[in-house]
């Protein structure tokens, strides 16, 4: 009987999730309405939780606005209304959940940057470019897919 | 037509509605059930429709008499009114979830989870006494429960401390979601009551019902 309420949520669960975590910047592209015109409108920073699971799982990201206030937002996941999920930077984190990050400001909020197996450094990818710059002219940014 | 049907409770979910929002629902099995008995005004004095819910592995001979004419081997057996004339009802007949549709109120009654033997405050809501200012034993007392010698005991109705839970309880106009009359699986937004697989009466909502009566009357 569960088996309804599961597949009831699968009909709504999207499968267009890169894989990130915890320490992750990432950038979400969220569908604002105004009025009855639509518009994309990015949120980017660090992720500093990712709980629950299944239909219900969500994430909050962190970023220092321009005035210098922390600002959260928290999203489903699955949310039909992010358009996207970018992820913009790998990080390397001991925690899970990273609340300490809400005391720190500045140079110590830095967290240090993780390389997923079989993904190439950032220097190595701007090599790849620039020497592909030459044959082909549009050239993405995706991270490689983990194995 | 009949008023509802006989379901169980599921479990509950969450879905995301057009504009993106997250809705809370509860996922009944509302049906298949089974005609099992038709009422009348001249035999009955009232017109209503049993109805058998669910699977019963052993029926007793009774039981078995009872059942005979519709077929069923229903666990549950239970009577649901008919509010209009619109449909004939048999014996024998399945009704199934798609008497509701999306967008529907109705009305949901259940037993309430059993909760054993509570305190004052968990059953009754009581405020409990402070928790400071050098109270010892009264963070969850009841208080006063009468005056002295006049009237010189404790009136009937006193609320206490005592088993609560697993009572009728009946919650109105909850908004179906979602009707899925292949599987009979009904999406209704908030919660029921009961615990999962617990037997539910889903009805059609009776303000619902009765203002749709009023609206016809003025019309008329």
């Amino acid at each position: 009987m569960v088996d309804i309420i599961r597949s009831i949520e699968r009909e709504q669960m999207r499968g267009d999730i890169p894989d990130f975590r915890a320490g992750d910047t990432v950038r979400a592209l969220v569908k604002v309405v105004e009025g009855n015109r639509e518009r994309t409108q990015a949120f980017e920073g660090v992720v500093i939780r990712r709980r629950s699971g299944g239909i219900n799982e969500n994430f909050t990201i962190r970023r220092i606005s321009a005035n210098g206030v922390g600002v959260e937002r928290t999203f489903p996941i699955h949310s039909p209304r992010l358009e996207r999920i970018e992820v913009v930077r790998y990080g390397k984190v001991r925690r899970a959940k990273l609340y300490y990050l809400r005391g720190l400001t500045g140079r110590a909020a830095r967290i240090k940057e993780r390389r997923p197996k079989g993904m190439l450094t950032r220097k190595q990818l701007a090599q790849q470019a620039a020497q592909q710059a030459a044959t082909a002219p549009v050239v993405t940014m995706e991270p490689a897919a983990e194995e | 037509m009949i008023e509802g049907l006989l379901g169980k409770k599921l479990g509950m979910t969450q879905i995301f509605d057009e504009q993106g929002e997250t809705v809370p629902v509860t996922v009944l099995q509302v049906g298949p059930c089974v005609v099992t008995q038709v009422l009348t005004a001249e035999r009955n004095g009232y017109r209503a429709v049993q109805l058998g819910f669910g699977h019963k592995k052993r029926l007793n001979e009774p039981e078995k008499g009872h059942l005979k004419a519709s077929g069923a081997q229903s666990r549950f057996l239970r009577e649901m009114k008919i509010v209009d004339d619109a449909d004939e009802y048999a014996v024998g007949q399945t009704l199934d979830a798609g008497l509701f549709a999306v967008g529907e109120v109705v009305d949901v009654t259940g037993t309430s989870k059993g909760k054993g033997f509570t305190g004052v405050v968990k059953r009754h809501g009581f405020r409990g006494g402070p928790k400071t200012h050098g109270q010892s034993d009264r963070l969850r007392a009841p208080g006063s429960i009468g005056a002295t010698s006049t009237p010189g005991r404790v009136f009937k109705g006193q609320r206490m401390a005592g088993r609560s839970g697993a009572d009728r309880i009946t919650v109105q106009n909850l908004k179906v979601v979602r009707v899925d009359p292949e599987r009979n699986v009904l999406l209704v937004q908030g919660s029921v009551p009961g615990p999962n697989e617990g037997l539910l009466l889903v009805r059609k909502a009776i303000k619902a019902r009765q203002r749709a009566a009023a609206g016809a009357r003025r019309a008329r």
